[in-house]
């Protein structure tokens, strides 16, 4: 017992910078790689499926690195919501504060041949693949230095090289997309698949259906995870759906529901649908999580739920404060150490922030490039043609 | 299988097109030893499977395109060439393939997805514009499109209002798309060849009553590298009095007009436009500017149709070279009726080009006294 306690103070100690696959990592918190085990808090839910063990295998440093990722995920939203009541953010900002477990989670199961989709609430989930904080923040404020260059704005992010396919603002379109994209991963032999997000509003969606059925018939490596936050814009799940057991929904499809406030399952689950899906065709994951945020910007997120319900759920099931709780509990960092992360965190955004600020707006010759990949001398007209009327690059 | 069920009793002439195709392949007649013809049917089929062949990542889905060999037989034999990993029968469930199409171009192979007509493209249209012509530009050049989506677009025989529409306006209306729309064997071969090889969305759109017509086709557009250029107008027929602009199955109706009208000595200069988006504003202005006289032609509803756009491009670059009124030759603007005679009333006749090029000659039967 004493040896253990005394090798994990040495363990401890190690201040060896270490580049974590999310983000580097140069702290006195423990970054120790022995593995430890830790139970779900909660059980998983199967639909014709035997369900993966409660028992998750983690590591000091991961837990420590699930932290860093997701406080910078959670300082990044907050800071967006002040961007835009500044105006800076125009047009629609859908925050993703609460939900960082499923982002988090989900990546360290893949690899970055593996590749992910969703809709419009995808700030973090770029953040996820390796996206950085000042190209999303440029990005947001529709400058230059932004991750599409200003041209695609909140709900388009995207990000090839990581196999991030956005972005999408049609609520399911992005379902029969991920098929697709999990059909050309099947197609090439490639050994990887697609992680295909939606909410519990698109999991009503018509196209899901085809997808899916498409899915199954041709055994394609494609997860469908319903990030269920219990409310598509200001609908309830259960005044939207005859049916809210959407990991149900898939019928022939089997499916599992998991706590997504808690990284460690959200890992175990998204390891187990990896495994399954190469070998067996698509499985459905439904992430039982939480936005602390309104639908968009313009919903203050109060008309059709309670202050109580967001503020009990901050308190009871906070991603990060479970992981806080491990941390602590295991004794891998002190508070202190965990305060002061948060302090770095906080001042990493803010120098993302300034360092987008400084990026100048989009060219206007911008206005034509990449309406086409082969534009080849194609015209196109501004508003007025007889003054702006260009061939394309 | 009712879905398909009925859009067979839709496609009456499928039986006439059938007969045609049951006479060996690429048959050649022999008045003329160059000149050797071929169905538009097996020029669409032979550019299938040359593209496919030359380049693996390119694959066909859609209703019925395997092992019914096309609802058209379009892609006839195709599925036992290349198998179903690369030809799929998909259900159904036009927004769910449609997606899973472009998702599929998302991550680099080079789909053809089929409609089996254009009408059920609507149930897709959100992947069409949404998903697949803004990609690259929302997301400055990293999400390309590679795909093409084909099928028989406009009017058939008899098969009444929700299986008769055009769509080249719609689809031509948003930048990201390319909408082409061949109307020889030569035009079927060369631009679908040249769809398959874009590295954009292209909206390929096919006549189901030219699938049976057949064409002389030079060797060189028998050859398998053989390609149009994507954006260029041909001239069918040279003419120094009107131009008559036309797409798919109108260009053939009006050559027939130009053949009428020279008999009254008028010259008409047929211009096949083959490519509604890009348009090819340049051709269109060079011919207008020789002719001074503008017909245009479209099997289309009138309102916001192509003619619309060919007029207004003709009014902002050459307003000075028109010595009449652009004149503007469309579908009826009614749904399409069932009954023969109507049907007839509601689509563009010889005539009705023919009638409308003498008045933008000021050689019609006037319809009032004139001085």
């Amino acid at each position: 017992m004493a040896a253990a306690a005394l090798r994990r103070c040495l363990t401890r100690r190690q201040s060896i910078p270490r580049v974590s696959p999310l983000l580097p990592l140069t702290r006195l918190i423990s970054d120790s790689t022995d593995p430890i085990t830790i139970e779900t808090s909660l059980p998983f839910k199967p639909h014709l499926i035997d369900p993966p063990s409660r028992s998750t295998t983690t590591t000091a440093a991961e837990l420590a690195s699930f932290f860093r990722t997701m406080l910078l995920m959670r300082r990044f939203e907050i800071a967006a919501d002040s961007l835009y009541k500044s105006k800076l953010i125009r047009g629609f900002c859908h925050l993703y504060d609460g939900q960082e477990a499923v982002a988090v989670g989900m990546e360290s199961s893949l690899t970055r041949r593996d590749a992910i989709i969703t809709a419009y609430r995808d700030h973090c989930l770029y953040l996820a693949r390796g996206g950085d904080p000042v190209s999303a923040f440029a990005e947001l404020m529709g400058r230059k230095a932004g991750c599409a260059r200003g041209k695609g704005g909140s709900m388009h992010f995207y990000k090839r090289d990581a196999n991030f396919f956005g972005g999408h603002g049609i609520v399911g379109a992005q379902v029969p997309l991920g098929c697709g994209v999990a059909f050309a991963q099947r197609y090439r032999k490639e050994g990887t698949v697609t992680f295909d997000l939606y909410g519990d509003g698109a999991a009503n969606q018509g196209q899901l259906f085809e997808a899916l059925n498409m899915a199954a018939l041709w055994k394609l490596p494609v997860v469908l995870v319903c990030e269920n936050n219990h409310y598509g814009m200001g609908t309830a799940e259960w005044k939207a759906s005859k049916s809210p057991a959407y990991y149900k929904r898939g019928d022939y499809v089997p499916g599992l529901k998991v706590d997504g406030m808690d990284v460690l399952a959200v890992k175990q689950a998204c390891k187990f649908a990896k495994d399954h899906v190469l070998a067996n065709g698509p499985i459905i994951l439904e992430m039982d999580t939480y936005r602390y945020h309104g639908h968009s910007m313009s919903d203050p997120g109060s008309t059709y739920r309670t202050r109580d319900e967001i503020a009990g759920i901050r308190q009871e099931r906070d991603p990060i404060e479970r992981v806080r709780k491990l941390l602590l509990a295991h004794d891998f960092a002190t508070a202190q150490e965990l305060k002061d992360l948060e302090k770095e965190i906080r001042k990493e955004v803010d120098a993302a922030i300034a360092k987008a600020k400084e990026s100048p707006m989009p060219d206007p010759s911008e206005l034509f490039t990449n309406v086409y990949v082969n534009d080849c001398g194609l015209e196109s007209f501004g508003v007025d043609r007889k003054v702006v009327r260009t061939v394309l690059p | 299988m009712l879905g398909v069920a009925r859009r067979r009793l839709g496609s009456g002439t499928v039986l006439g097109q059938l007969m045609q195709t049951l006479r060996p392949a690429a048959a050649p007649r022999t008045y003329s030893a160059a000149a050797k013809e071929i169905t538009v049917r097996e020029a669409l089929n032979s550019a299938l499977d040359e593209e496919m062949s030359a380049d693996p990542s390119v694959f066909l889905m859609g209703e019925e395109v395997g092992e019914y060999q096309g609802a058209y037989k379009i892609s006839k034999g195709l599925l036992d060439k290349y198998g179903p990993d690369r030809v799929l029968d998909t259900p159904i469930t036009e927004a769910g393939f449609t997606g899973i199409g472009v998702g599929a171009a998302y991550h680099g192979l080079r789909p053809i997805v089929e409609f089996m007509t254009f009408n059920f493209s609507m149930q897709a249209i959100d992947h069409i514009i949404n998903s697949a012509a803004k990609s690259n530009y929302m997301s400055a050049g990293q999400i390309s499109v590679p795909i093409v989506f084909r099928g028989p677009n406009g009017a058939a025989a008899g098969v009444g209002a929700q299986h008769s529409q055009c769509y080249a306006a719609w689809y031509a209306h948003v930048p990201g798309l390319k909408v082409l729309t061949p109307y020889s064997a030569e035009d079927a071969r060369g631009l679908l060849k040249a769809a398959i090889r874009d590295p954009d969305p292209v909206v390929f759109l096919e006549n189901e009553l030219l699938y049976g017509e057949s064409f002389p086709v030079s060797a060189e557009a028998l050859d398998s590298s053989f390609c149009l250029p994507i954006g260029k107008a041909k001239i069918e027929r040279q003419g120094k009095d009107v131009t008559i602009t036309a797409f798919s199955k109108m260009v053939g109706y009006a050559l027939q007009a130009a053949d009428i009208l020279a008999k009254e000595g008028i010259s008409a200069e047929v211009i096949n436009l083959r490519s509604i988006r890009p348009l090819d504003r340049a051709a269109i202005n060079a011919s207008v500017r020789k002719t001074n006289r503008l017909v245009t032609v479209e099997e289309g509803f009138p309102q916001h149709g192509v003619g619309a756009e060919i007029c207004m491009a003709v009014v902002e670059d050459s307003f000075e070279y028109l010595d009449a009124p652009v004149e503007r030759i469309a579908g009826a603007d009614v749904p399409m009726p069932y009954a023969a005679n109507l049907e007839r009333m509601a689509v563009p006749q010889v005539e009705d080009i023919v009638r409308a090029a003498k008045r933008a000659c000021y050689r019609a039967v006037p319809m009032a006294a004139t001085a």
